[in-house]
Formats: C-alpha cells, sequence, structure tokens
C-alpha cells in the first residue's frame, strides 16, 4: 500500500496540528485499547495499567515518538524503524493482530481531538500510514 | 458473550444524546468508501461522491436498524432477523465489512462527542455493535 503524494501531505499536516499532545495521544490511545481489547494487556504485565498511570504515560510518549520519526521519514519507513520493527518480532513477539487494534484506537482518539481536521481523506490517508507502519513492524515476525 | 448491564446503560445513554443518528451513519458510510475502497462494491447502484443523497438516505436506513438493535439488546437476533437474511444470505457481504464500517461508526462518533466518548464508552460500544454484527453474520464469528 503506498502513500501517495496527497496521503504524505494529509499525514504531515496532521501530525503538525498534533505538535505536543503527541504522547498524550499515545497514551490515551494505549488506554482505550486496553479497555477495549483486553488481550493486548498480556503484553504489559509488567505495568500499573490503571487510569492515569505513570507508565502508561511514559510508554505513550514512546509510541508518538515512534510515529513523530515515521512522519518524518514516509519514503524510508523499514530502515526508519528497523530498531522498532527487530524490538516487536523479535523480543516482544507481539501478534500481528494487536498492531490494528492500536492503529484503530489511536484513529478514534485523534477523531475525538481534533474533529474538524478528521475529514474522511484524512482519515483514510493516516489509516494507510498506520496500515504501512504496522506492516513493517510486524515484518520481521515470522 | 452477553451484554452486561454497563455496556447497556452506556449504550442507552449515548443512543438518547445523538439527536440525528441519520448524520451519523451517513458520514461513517462516506469514510469507508475512501478508506476502505473494497467496500463500495457492495454500492456501485448509488452515487458514492462525497453528500451524496442516495448515501444520506442510506444512512438513514443503517441509524433506524441500529436504534431498533438499542432498544432490543435482548433479542438481536431475532429483532435483526431480517437484516440478517439481507446482508448475509441475499447479499452476501463479506463480513470483514461489518467491522470496518464499525470503526468508522466509532471514529464519527468520537469525534462529534469528544467530551463522552471516554474509553469505557468506547468500550461498551464496541461490545454493542460486535454483537450487532454476530447477529447480521451469525456463522462468520
Amino acid at each position: 500500500m503506498v502513500l501517495s503524494a496527497t496521503d504524505k501531505t494529509n499525514v504531515k499536516a496532521a501530525w503538525g496540528k498534533v505538535g505536543g499532545q503527541a504522547g498524550a495521544h499515545g497514551a490515551e490511545a494505549l488506554e482505550r485499547m486496553f479497555l477495549g481489547f483486553p488481550t493486548t494487556k498480556t503484553y504489559f504485565p509488567h505495568f500499573d495499567l490503571s487510569h492515569g498511570s505513570a507508565q502508561v504515560k511514559a510508554h505513550g510518549e514512546k509510541v508518538a515518538n515512534a510515529l513523530t520519526k515515521a512522519v518524518e521519514h514516509l519514503d524510508d519507513l523499514p530502515s526508519a524503524l528497523s530498531k522498532e520493527s527487530d524490538l516487536h518480532a523479535h523480543k516482544l513477539r507481539v501478534d500481528p493482530v494487536n498492531f490494528k487494534l492500536l492503529s484503530h484506537c489511536l484513529l478514534v482518539t485523534l477523531a475525538a481531538h481534533h474533529p474538524s481536521d478528521f475529514t474522511p481523506a484524512v482519515h483514510a490517508s493516516l489509516d494507510k500510514f498506520l496500515a504501512n507502519v504496522s506492516t513493517v513492524l510486524t515484518s520481521k515476525y515470522r | 458473550m452477553v451484554l452486561a448491564a454497563a455496556d447497556r446503560a452506556a449504550v442507552r445513554a449515548l443512543w438518547k444524546k445523538l439527536n440525528n443518528v441519520g448524520v451519523y451513519t451517513a458520514e461513517a458510510l462516506e469514510r469507508p468508501f475512501l478508506a476502505f475502497p473494497s467496500t463500495k462494491v457492495y454500492f456501485l447502484h448509488l452515487d458514492l461522491n462525497p453528500g451524496s443523497a442516495q448515501v444520506k438516505a442510506h444512512g438513514r436506513k443503517v441509524a433506524d436498524a441500529l436504534t431498533l438493535a438499542v432498544d432490543r439488546l435482548d433479542d438481536l437476533p431475532r429483532a435483526l432477523s431480517a437484516l440478517r437474511e439481507l446482508h448475509t444470505d441475499r447479499l452476501r457481504v463479506d463480513p470483514v465489512n461489518f467491522k470496518l464500517l464499525c470503526h468508522c461508526l466509532l471514529v464519527t462518533l468520537a469525534r462529534h462527542y469528544p467530551g463522552d466518548f471516554s474509553p469505557a464508552l468506547q468500550a461498551s460500544l464496541h461490545k454493542f455493535l460486535s454483537h450487532v454484527i454476530s447477529a447480521l453474520a451469525p456463522d462468520c464469528r
């Protein structure tokens, strides 16, 4: 799934608008995922997953930073995210289905906080972007 | 999977707040047509351009069905049996498409009711929609 020029513009613009809230959005997306899809919690037995958890906030920042890096390297996601790809596939062994769940929750979070920017076209571009990121992160799974 | 009392209460409370469900379902239909183009294959007879009156009309049908579902949470399979026949037996809709519409509906409601759309409400709505999908496509769960 190749990102068109329009998709790249949409993604950069949308992420630009998110700005400093990226970490908070990342944390909220994780919280939505843990509540909506409890099986995802199995990868975080070492975390306090209650509402407002400092560990979830910190992890949200990590996710946000990785996505910011991805937005800056849209033409070269595999090498930009190579370390994260190794981590999720080889060390954490995250089942690929979970990336769809987090992507869904990220999109819901962005829609809730940026309703007027979240047009169907921007939604489509962001979904493609997250699908591409997920593909890279699961590429070494097996 | 039974819908717990807390989930039912949350879904009913939200549904009371929605003053024109048809607007949201029409938007929810527009989103997969753009993001997941394979969904258009079931609507080749409709004008799918943004703002299409036919999509709006179809949105109202979806809205009425969901409102019926909210009223009949205890008896979804029977309440939705005619729709199951339509979608599964006659139209033969690939069940993956129900999940795509579900995602787009949640995104749409989150946009319009951000203050209400807590993680807990999102989880309850998702469970409710999963039950609706089960009633519409029982063989594929």
